[in-house]
């Protein structure tokens, strides 16, 4: 045969770990990616005639750990019903061995590239919103996500918020999952990630999960991540700087980096108080993170800010900024009249 | 051997196989093998470096080729050989690079036409393929010289593959590989799994056993060859990392 041509080549290193699919309804079509945990691929189901993610662990790994947290990934995410998480539709195992799942697949922006393209703070914030909204519905079902980054949130052609990648998610210390409709609970167990590995990524972790301290973590873990994407969100800023400062001085000087940008005050409280070092300086519940955003967004005080007169009177003027403008025209009207009045 | 027996997880081959090492044999006939299949492996890339890299004439180029593979030649290169120092690829490009800078420019000149042992390799093959794939303007010649020898290395493992499938009866099999993943890359008009279907008389589900099958039997295939080129497994694991993208532990 004539020699193989430069995309051939290509093309056989790249099928090299492709999982084997025989005996499944699922054609592999191309790889998507891949993360520590496993392998992404796009498929087409033929039953349903449709294509699908399917995410495998990695060829020759022979990692028991990585098959049950795997499985674990996709149990969280079946039970996890909520628009802002994908669906799984089937999950098992591999005529190779590998343990696969399969869930729609979700097309749409990484959620920095798509925060790029709103026009003004009061858009990003709404949209940071959904994403505590679904943040707080896995933890009041008892799951930490554990490693919430720009990368692992997509916004779809709609705006819709998913998380993804809940490949280190645990369930919350002393806490048993709630399971949906009355099903049994999740069969996870908190050390299915061993103790003292470091899951998660640097810049957006927790300084209590930075030290691995596992058994400790609460979602105060997810309040500090999302803490660090609200900062991102607003400024921009590449996470690598974050990263370095964290290495160097600890996380203590996260939270108090400066503001290269105007940022609002409150805002900037916010963050400061998501990104508290210890967990108790941190908002309790992501819902409490999003109801400070909220009242931001609607010219309420905000929790975490302890504000000046001015900033009180400027607020004030904000949110009354119509009554104040229909007074101010009436006050006017009458001025107006008792001087013509007069004349 | 092609084996349809499922596997609970790929297993790798180990180097105990290894060319390099079969070449250090006592046994004479084990050591002329294995300098044949490595001849087999590494001639073309080493012939089209030449050419490259040195920018060698066809002739010059042959006869460079000729002398490096020389089975005295390359035997006392692999006696030398330390796989601690380096990857068995990297020290055999930093002896052509040495035979052709400092020895054998002049001296070959002298064999030519004399009665010098000779290896035999088909080098239209090569100049076709050159002509073909070009002379890697963008490319260092160290990466280079690496594709070669993937492109070697993959070709040979091809072979070898159909010349399995075909003895055990898999001929099916390879030539749903041979026409999805081997001719049909790269073409304008993607085939489908249904294409191929209705091509061979069967089930799309059968189609995806078969291209299941013969790839995980053409990793197997190029994995051992690697192995059999490779002088440690370390090495060989270093490689197959880099040119498979697995990751063996």
């Amino acid at each position: 045969m004539s020699a193989l041509s430069d995309s051939t080549l290509d093309h056989l290193r790249r099928i090299a770990d492709w999982p084997d699919l025989s005996g499944t309804r699922y054609e592999i079509v191309d790889r998507l990616g891949a993360g520590g945990m496993g392998t992404v691929y796009l498929a087409y189901d033929r039953e349903l005639e449709r294509e699908v993610a399917l995410k495998v662990t990695k060829a020759f790994d022979g990692d028991a750990s990585a098959d049950s947290r795997l499985l674990t990934e996709a149990r969280i995410l079946a039970r996890l019903e909520h628009p802002g998480i994908i669906p799984v539709h089937d999950a098992g195992r591999l005529r190779d061995g590998r343990v696969f799942y399969a869930m729609k697949r979700v097309r749409g922006s990484r959620l920095d590239e798509y925060a790029r393209r709103l026009e003004s703070v009061a858009e990003t914030l709404r949209l940071f919103e959904r994403i505590c909204d679904t943040i707080a519905f896995a933890h009041a079902h008892g799951i930490i996500h554990r490693d919430l980054k720009p990368e692992n949130v997509m916004v779809g052609s709609f705006g819709e918020v998913l998380i993804l990648d809940w490949g280190v998610a645990r369930l919350r210390a002393g806490s048993a999952a709630r399971s949906m409709q009355g099903a049994p609970p999740i069969s996870l167990r908190p050390e299915v990630t061993a103790d003292g590995v470091v899951l998660g990524t640097p810049g957006y972790m927790a300084p209590e999960q930075a030290r691995g301290e596992h058994d400790q973590l609460d979602q105060r873990a997810d309040v500090y991540a999302l803490g660090a994407l609200l900062r991102v969100l607003l400024t921009g800023e590449a996470p690598e700087a974050a990263q370095t400062e964290h290495r160097e001085n600890g996380a203590a000087s996260v939270a108090s980096r400066s503001w290269n940008q105007p940022i609002a005050r409150p805002l900037q409280a916010i963050c400061r108080k998501a990104l508290a070092p210890e967990p108790r300086d941190r908002y309790a519940t992501v819902a409490e993170l999003s109801t400070d955003v909220a009242r931001f967004l609607s010219h309420s005080r905000v929790q975490a800010h302890a504000e000046t007169a001015l900033e009180r009177a400027q607020r004030f003027a904000s949110k009354h900024r119509t009554a104040i403008a229909l007074v101010a025209a009436y006050l006017l009207m009458r001025v107006a009249l008792l001087l013509f009045g007069r004349h | 051997m092609i084996n349809d027996a499922a596997r609970p997880r790929d297993a790798f081959p180990t180097t105990r196989h290894s060319l390099v090492i079969r070449s250090r044999s006592p046994d004479s006939t084990v050591r002329a093998r294995a300098l044949e299949a490595l001849l087999a492996a590494y001639w073309k890339p080493v012939y089209k470096y030449l050419r490259v890299r040195w920018h060698a004439s066809v002739d010059d180029a042959q006869d460079l080729t000729q002398s490096f593979f020389l089975p005295h030649s390359i035997q006392r290169l692999i006696d030398r050989y330390d796989p601690a120092q380096a990857r068995f690829r990297t020290f055999l490009r930093t002896c052509l690079d040495r035979l052709v800078a400092n020895e054998l420019k002049a001296a070959l000149r002298l064999k030519r036409g004399g009665d010098a042992q000779k290896v035999s390799f088909s080098l239209e093959s090569a100049e076709e393929e050159l002509q073909r794939h070009g002379t890697a303007q963008s490319l260092d010649m160290e990466a280079y010289f690496h594709r070669e020898w993937v492109r070697s290395l993959f070709g040979v493992a091809v072979e070898a593959f159909r010349a399995e499938a075909n003895a055990a009866g898999k001929a099916m099999q390879f030539a749903i590989f041979e026409r999805y993943d081997l001719d049909a890359h790269g073409a304008h008009e993607k085939l489908t799994y249904a294409d191929l279907a209705k091509a061979f008389g069967i089930p799309t589900s059968q189609v995806t056993n078969h291209l299941a099958f013969a790839r995980r039997e053409f990793r197997r295939v190029v994995l051992e060859r690697l192995a059999e080129l490779c002088g440690s497994e370390e090495e060989f694991r270093e490689e197959a990392r880099d040119l498979l993208g697995v990751d063996p532990r």
